[in-house]
């Protein structure tokens, strides 16, 4: 008899789950009598919006926007262009400044000359031809754990050479280029500032200063990174500028300072900046120009650095305080030429690789 | 149906032809008719969008010309992640063998919540487990900080992050629970009288688990070993997250190259290079295998579990259950008790963590305190996963029970009768093989999609399913159906061996006592796989409670699942996103707990089985 | 009621089965007779369904069967070693036939009872069958058999895994259970002792087909063939040269013999026969005579209730007959068989 109940107990639990688990169809509400049209945009998994904000823009132009995410920066750009036959989508955000040229040149975008573009400083407009326009930036830069540093006296380093320094022996944590976005910025930052032949030599020189290679931010960031919560081995790790900010505003108890902070110093920075393109193939084109309008609109623009934690490329749009206070943008971050970087991009990690790991 | 027969008409011809057809399937023992569902399951999910891809990335490698091949690093990869394959399942073995030796035969303490435990890991993303074997053998984990103050050292005693020692210590930590299951069940039936007439005989026990015990659980420990290797082969997460930059296996590598250098053509050739290996490895399986499977008589569950007496015996059972504790379960607790665990303020001091147990990440967690639109509510989060689960667990079970008695009906094809008979008496010799050579077909086709790769097939759905009425975009049912391809090689090997080892005279003596083919299978076939068909069902349920790489591919925002919601905290800094990543992964670990522990009470209505 | 019609049927490439002919009458226990790997197995199978013949049919009542699955056929079938379900309780595995008949919940319990009753199991009615004995565990299969009422009965050796007083016990209750439920039943085994304890009429079965039927006294009395009556376990046989039609004389290497019984239809003076001394009715002879008389020494005797089993040694040949009397070991005799004892072997190929 027990058998028996126990039997029905776990059946009904069963269904209940099984009935518990029906997705709420939620029918989004609409004010208006017309049906609302449908775009959509193909994403990385990184991107982010505040509800309001992007219910408000429906509301304005009564569209539907759908978002598609496709795993990284890398994945999701795969996607579009493996699928450009028949594009799944009529807008795409995310390409960086890396893989920019890849973009283009798989020609997945059609230009579109936004009028937004005016009020954006020329130093983010890599497309000529207006197929990619830039949405937001953010430099990759070395984060220091501020404690560690004060506590061992230690001055914070303020160049590449620094870092070969004796005192840094092993206290540096980078990402592997073939495999995190950030490692590839900072490789590149390194190849801007010795150059193709020689930024191998200084990353020979960081190997014997025992640089720590990880794969991946997060493990560099939670796991080795001494100033993060995960209380690594590291003090210092590759991560982007608004870092600092991030971690006051993601304290589970207010905190006065951060804990953190970048290094900015000239050239130490590789910037990284995001584009929004409309897809080649699209039939939207109207409404997909709306919202690329609306991505370097006021409200969009104001929204990213607490969503993304990016910067605006927009002049005029106005940071979070956490940002103004904990973060700093670098004067003279470094850059590359996309094109040189599509070029280059897999003999430099390959030689980095040969170099660094073997 | 009176007017079937009432008139001739050619409807009810067609009917009656057809019916025909369907008790000639039934009664005969063709097989071809059970691989319908899944080789078209298979053909559709799984071929049609490897082909697609791999199509693209020839046709790419034509375009671009042979420059990018660089036949020394392929061999080189190869090289490592097959070493490292055999290394990894040797010592899972090492470690599972005795562990499901220890939970066929003894009763335990609690024995249903270890079962339950060491179940767990499987489903943790691998983030997850880098951060649970961070905080417990990392350089500030438990470990090393109670060795440093108790021993007074310097620096951490133990390194194992980033070396070839955490690979494998987490592919045990994966893994085991696929020995301790597939082995383990096949043990607890065994019937335990054979090993005591080996004794009677004069043999030692170890000359018992040599020649008795161990030639009986061959096939499960094949199955095991296959299993656990391709896995390990095709590892990805482990490799990249806790091996470090120095590793790469076929799967990270063609990760690389795909998504990273966006380099189609040798992405494309590697995982063509992988999925050969585990053509070859199946292939060597099914040959190892090829002994037909001896049709012992089911024991009854529990028939032959004991206490463990005396202190060998104790020793033994305690010390086997320490062992499987500390790898298997003392990383989950870790995770369990950082995600409570306030890490503020000591900040920075090196050694010293001045620790204190707060419940914010839980309560964050329930926040969307910056309004996003992707702001993933916990219950709604548990609900997708659990939804997939579900749907996962009804669809590879239903293919998988499809495929294995396919399988099992092509097996015993060539077997006539007379010699089953005296198969059940004797052992079961093999005495005709014209099935062998078409048989491997049919397991090689199934195990398959365990050795594809993951980034290749998710490129694969998108390139494939693009179209109605299989549209990534639309088509809600692509994360399960991706999540079975996974799950299907595990549930057909499980339920295989369990639906062979039914002698077939007690299928007979049903249909003699006037059971249908329905019913035989309903009365007999049913009730004494069903405990392997719950086993199974955990299996497709945990694989698809952890699973993120398709997901991710794949998923809409809207509907993301646990582990997509944890990857979505850990990708921004700040001690709030760490820790409500642990929580999260905590509520996953208790999600799962409570999943396995319903499916397992599950017992078929009437209360019969095995 | 059955009738089986020139079943055909190979087995790994060789024939086994080749042209089985017979019948089973309302009520009738036919017994099946043929050593192990005769085929006798996979003739029950083919009958039940479970297999197909390649050439031949089996009619019920004069109905082909080739188009009635197994389990519409209402035979039943008790499997050698019982095939109990593992999974099922003592109860649960009678009642399963009912089940499928698809009986109401009383009507079953009561047959169930009734059946376990019958076969004294009443008392282990929740037990698992694993833990049964050989015994026990045949009774629940016979229970489970005779349960559904089937037309017919099928036994595949069903005493054969048993110990001899098992045996002998277990088979005066089957043969009770069987004239008592009036269900015709196919015996099969290859124990003689058991087919004649329990059959109405038994059926050898050699060389894949039915080489003898009759009641159990008219095949041991008369057996067909040489290989019927070693079968038999009738063991005096010699072969000699047809001297006389009427009255029936042979010659052999043992002297000449008068056969009881009628020479076979077409036998011709000079011919070859094989002959067979009966082991019964023999008597120490005496007087002076040669014809019918077999002359040896007594090499073994052995009690046997009834009698005294001598085995009389000529020449390199031993014979073995049954007597009254013990005789000495090592004693010199002749014995007189009458005519009557001494039957003449339908043997074509001689």
């Amino acid at each position: 008899m027990k058998k028996r109940i126990q039997a029905i107990i776990g059946w009904v639990a069963l269904g209940l789950l099984l009935v518990a688990c029906v997705p709420s169809v939620s029918v989004p509400e609409t004010p208006t009598t017309v049906a609302p049209s449908l775009l959509t945009v193909m994403t990385h998994d990184s991107f982010a919006v505040s509800e309001e904000v992007i219910r408000a823009f429906e509301q304005e132009n009564n569209l539907k926007v759908e978002f598609l995410k496709s795993g990284d920066t890398g994945s999701a750009l795969n996607r579009a262009i493996l699928t450009k036959a028949s594009p799944q989508a009529d807008v795409f955000y995310g390409v960086d400044n890396t893989f920019l040229s890849r973009a283009l040149e798989a020609d997945i975008f059609v230009p579109y000359d936004a009028p937004a573009l005016q009020d954006i400083p020329d130093e983010f407009k890599l497309d000529e031809q207006k197929r990619a326009l830039p949405v937001d930036f953010g430099d990759v830069c070395l984060n220091y754990d501020k404690v560690y540093f004060a506590n061992a006296n230690l001055a914070v380093p303020q160049s590449f050479e620094d870092l070969l320094k004796p005192e840094y022996k092993g206290l540096l944590v980078v990402q592997n280029p073939a495999t995190s976005s950030p490692g590839l910025s900072f490789m590149l930052a390194t190849v801007a500032r010795y150059g193709a032949d020689g930024f191998l030599d200084f990353w020979r020189a960081l190997r014997d200063n025992e640089v720590v290679v990880v794969n991946d931010w997060e493990t560099a960031y939670y796991t080795n990174f001494s100033g993060s919560s995960g209380k690594g081995a590291q003090p210092i790790v590759v991560s982007y500028n608004s870092s600092p900010a991030a971690e006051v505003i993601f304290a589970p108890e207010p905190l006065e300072d951060a804990p953190t902070a970048a290094i900015t110093s000239p050239g130490m920075c590789f910037r990284q900046i995001e584009f929004v393109g409309i897809l080649n193939g699209t039939r939207k084109q109207v409404l997909a120009e709306k919202f690329v309008d609306f991505m370097l609109s006021l409200p969009f623009q104001n929204d990213m650095p607490l969503q993304m934690f990016v910067y605006p490329v927009r002049n005029g749009a106005t940071l979070p305080p956490e940002f103004v206070k904990y973060s700093a943008v670098p004067d003279q971050p470094a850059s590359i030429d996309p094109e040189l970087i599509s070029q280059n991009r897999e003999a430099w990690i390959t030689a980095w690789n040969e170099v660094v790991l073997r | 149906m009176k007017w079937f027969y009432d008139e001739d008409t050619r409807l009810s011809r067609v009917v009656l032809l057809f019916s025909d057809c369907l008790r000639r399937v039934f009664r005969s023992q063709v097989g071809w008719p059970f691989w319908l569902l899944p080789v078209s399951f298979l053909l559709i999910f799984f071929f049609y969008p490897l082909a697609s891809i791999l199509l693209l990335a020839g046709k790419a490698a034509v375009e671009a010309g042979f420059q990018w091949l660089a036949w020394e690093k392929i061999w080189s990869t190869l090289w490592f992640t097959v070493w490292q394959a055999i290394l990894s399942t040797i010592l899972t073995l090492l470690i599972g063998l005795p562990g499901a030796y220890v939970f066929a035969r003894y009763r335990f303490w609690a024995k249903r919540l270890w079962g339950v435990l060491v179940s767990l890991p499987f489903i943790l993303p691998t983030v997850v487990v880098a951060a649970g074997f961070n905080s417990l053998l990392g350089p500030r984990g438990f470990v090393n900080l109670i060795l440093m103050t108790s021993l007074g050292l310097e620096k951490p005693p133990i390194q194992v992050m980033n070396t070839l020692s955490a690979i494998l210590l987490a592919h045990v930590f994966y893994n085991t629970t696929i020995v301790l299951r597939i082995v383990g069940g096949s043990w607890a039936q065994l019937d335990q009288r054979l090993e005591q007439a080996a004794r009677s005989l004069g043999a030692t026990p170890f000359r018992v688990f040599w020649e008795v015990t161990l030639p009986l659980l061959r096939p499960a420990i094949l199955s095991a070993v296959l299993l656990v290797f391709l896995f390990d082969f095709t590892s990805f997460g482990v490799i990249l997250l806790l091996g470090g930059a120095r590793f790469a296996t076929l799967e990270v590598e063609i990760y690389i190259q795909a998504l990273h250098m966006l380099n189609l053509p040798l992405a494309g050739l590697l995982s063509a290079i992988q999925l050969l290996c585990t053509l070859l490895i199946t292939w060597f399986y099914s040959r190892l295998n090829r002994r037909r499977e001896v049709p012992v008589m089911p024991r009854v569950l529990d028939e032959y579990v004991r206490t463990p007496r005396g202190l060998r015996q104790h020793l033994m059972v305690g010390g086997i259950l320490v062992i499987l504790g500390l790898l298997l379960i003392t990383p989950l607790v870790a995770l369990g008790i950082r995600s409570f665990t306030r890490l503020e303020a000591a900040r920075g001091e090196r050694g010293e963590v001045n620790t204190g147990w707060t419940l914010t990440y839980y309560r964050e967690l329930f926040i969307n305190r910056r309004g996003s639109l992707f702001y993933v509510p916990p219950i709604e989060a548990v609900r997708n996963s659990l939804n997939y689960a579900s749907l996962t667990v009804v669809i590879s079970l239903g293919l998988g029970l499809l495929a294995a008695v396919a399988l099992n009906r092509q097996k015993s094809k060539t077997h006539n009768h007379l010699s089953e008979f005296q198969g059940v008496l004797y052992g079961g010799t093999d005495r005709l093989n014209h099935s062998r050579i078409f048989l491997p077909l049919g397991e090689l086709f199934l195990m398959l999609p365990l050795g594809a790769s993951a980034v290749t097939l998710g490129l694969g759905f998108l390139v494939a399913f693009n179209r109605l009425p299989l549209d990534v975009r639309t088509f809600p049912f692509l994360i399960p159906v991706a999540h079975s391809l996974v799950a299907l090689p595990f549930v057909v090997r499980t339920l295989q061996p369990v639906l062979a080892s039914i002698p077939p005279v007690l299928r007979n003596a049903a249909a003699v006592l006037g059971a249908s083919p329905w019913h035989v299978w309903k009365e007999i076939d049913l009730p004494i796989v069903f405990r392997a068909m719950v086993s199974s069902g955990v299996f497709a349920f945990t694989i698809s409670m952890g699973e993120f790489g398709a997901t991710t591919f794949l998923a809409r925002p809207e509907y993301p699942t646990l582990p997509v919601a944890i990857y979505r905290f850990l990708s921004q800094p700040g001690a709030l996103n760490y820790g409500q990543a642990l929580a999260m992964a905590t509520l996953l670990m208790l999600i799962c707990a409570v999943g396995i522990f319903v499916i397992e009470r599950l017992r078929l209505p009437g209360g019969e089985g095995l | 009621m059955l009738a089986v019609q020139e079943i055909f049927k190979h087995y790994e490439g060789c024939p086994l089965l080749k042209g089985v002919s017979f019948e089973v009458a309302e009520g009738e226990t036919l017994c099946l007779l043929g050593t192990s790997g005769s085929g006798k197995s996979t003739l029950l199978r083919i009958i039940a369904g479970l297999e197909q013949a390649e050439l031949g049919r089996v009619l019920w009542n004069g109905e082909d069967l080739a188009h009635i699955p197994v389990h519409r056929r209402h035979f039943g079938l008790m499997f050698q070693d019982y095939a109990l379900f593992p999974h099922r309780t003592v109860e649960q595995n009678v009642a399963f036939g009912l089940r499928m008949q698809g009986l109401s919940v009383v009507e079953i319990q009561q047959r169930v009872k009734e059946m376990l009753e019958k076969v004294n199991m009443l008392s282990f009615a929740k037990r698992r069958v694993t833990d049964l004995s050989g015994g026990e565990q045949q009774r629940v299969a016979l229970a489970r058999a005779l349960a559904p009422r089937p037309r017919l009965l099928m036994l595949d050796e069903p005493l054969g895994a048993l110990d001899r007083a098992l045996r002998t016990q277990l088979i005066a209750e089957l043969r009770y259970l069987l004239r008592e439920s009036k269900i015709p039943a196919i015996y099969v085994t290859h124990d003689q002792d058991e087919a004649f304890e329990i059959a109405d009429r038994v059926a050898l079965l050699h060389n894949g087909k039915i080489v003898q039927s009759g009641t159990p006294a008219e095949v041991y009395t008369n057996p067909a063939s040489i290989w019927v009556a070693e079968f038999l376990g009738l063991s005096n046989l010699m072969l000699g040269k047809v001297l006389s039609l009427c009255p029936l004389q042979v010659k052999t290497d043992f002297g000449c013999w008068e056969v009881g019984c009628k020479a076979p239809e077409g036998l011709q003076i000079g011919d070859r026969l094989a002959i067979l001394l009966r082991p019964w009715g023999a008597s120490v002879q005496t007087e002076p005579g040669t014809e019918n008389v077999l002359s040896g020494k007594v090499v073994d005797v052995v009690f046997r209730g009834e009698g005294y089993r001598l085995v009389l040694q000529c020449g390199e040949v031993k014979f073995q007959f049954y007597c009254e009397k013990p005789l000495g070991v090592g004693e010199m005799i002749r014995l007189y068989i009458p005519p009557e004892s001494v039957i003449c072997l339908n043997e074509p190929s001689i």
